[in-house]
């Protein structure tokens, strides 16, 4: 057992219902579809919601802090990860290497001949080409 | 002598062996969710269309499981708390009530997805469909495991056994539910 048991049920209830009102300004904030407010109210009141779940379900404060090390150590490596292969999945061209079907799809897009529909093009990603070939 | 394993009971690393066990899970799973989503938001950055292929999804259906998801993370904490005090009965309903929420989550999920399947947005339409399927049904995967686990906690803590695994199952529960706060906005509200 654990060592919070000085917190009645209506902390949680009071904790739950903070939450909600989150989740309805996050639902609201982006439709006024203004790109900050969208970054705002979506993504960084999701991080406070996930702060708050971590801290007040979870807990994560009262374990030793090898715990919160670990935790955080598995984040930094999703961040290398993002950082690692972001350069390559996330351009269309490098110095040694294009990827075509991307660059094709792009214009058929730009140009309308495509649509957002279930079955659109893909943009060739993971098609990449050697340049000169 | 005990048939409980050593392990089980002692705390050498200053925390009971069990709460240290789950976090080691939730950190792997960190990695596991985390390279899908970091995966998913750099194609999303990437290419335009993804932005109109999400405008397929229903922001209302995802704002309902999120609630839900919430919801039943309140009944774990509050299990949690009747655990701490002794009472394995109001856990174990509480555990239950859980449960139903992970059982309407995936009501929910399910409608969506045969909405979404029977209009042609199948796993392999494109690149975004994949991920998206591919994102909500680990996490999917993770309520149903969540749910039959809770179900056996919820048996024993009925008769007042192994009250600690309350606070163990809800740990796992309550991440879960952090995975879908980030998915909710990935995939239904950016539009």
């Amino acid at each position: 057992m654990s060592e919070h048991a000085e917190h009645g049920d209506s902390h949680y209830v009071k904790i739950w219902a903070y939450l909600l009102v989150l989740l309805a300004i996050s639902f609201v904030g982006p439709m006024l579809e203004i790109q900050w407010v969208t970054l705002i109210t979506a993504f960084g009141i999701a991080v406070v919601k996930a702060y708050m779940v971590a801290v007040n379900f979870m807990h994560i404060n009262l374990t030793p802090r090898f715990v919160i090390y670990t935790v955080t150590t598995t984040l930094v490596f999703m961040l290398l990860f993002f950082a690692g292969a972001a350069p390559d999945v996330m351009k269309s061209s490098g110095t040694n290497w294009v990827k075509p079907a991307w660059i094709e799809a792009e214009r058929a897009y730009e140009a309308g001949e495509v649509g957002g529909g279930a079955h659109g093009a893909d943009h060739g990603e993971g098609h990449g080409e050697a340049a000169g070939h | 002598m005990s048939a409980r394993p050593i392990a089980t009971t002692r705390s050498a690393a200053g925390i009971p062996t069990q709460r240290l066990a789950v976090w080691w899970i939730i950190a792997s799973e960190i990695v596991i969710f985390g390279g899908v989503l970091g995966s998913y938001i750099m194609h999303r950055l990437a290419h335009g269309i993804w932005a109109d292929y999400a405008a397929n999804t229903n922001p209302w259906i995802g704002l309902t499981n999120t609630f839900i998801l919430l919801t039943s993370s309140l009944f774990a904490v509050l299990a949690h708390q009747a655990a701490e005090r002794g009472d394995g009965k109001r856990a174990a309903n509480l555990l239950y009530l859980t449960c139903l929420g992970g059982a309407m989550f995936l009501c929910v999920k399910g409608y969506e997805w045969s909405y979404e399947i029977s209009h042609g947005m199948t796993i392999t339409a494109n690149t975004f469909w994949s991920f998206y399927y591919t994102a909500a049904g680990i996490h999917a995967l993770h309520v149903i495991a969540g749910c039959i686990i809770m179900l056996f906690v919820a048996e024993t803590a009925k008769k007042n056994l192994e009250l600690h695994r309350v606070e163990i199952i809800g740990i796992y529960w309550h991440f879960v539910d952090v995975v879908w706060i980030f998915l909710f906005p990935l995939l239904y509200i950016a539009k």
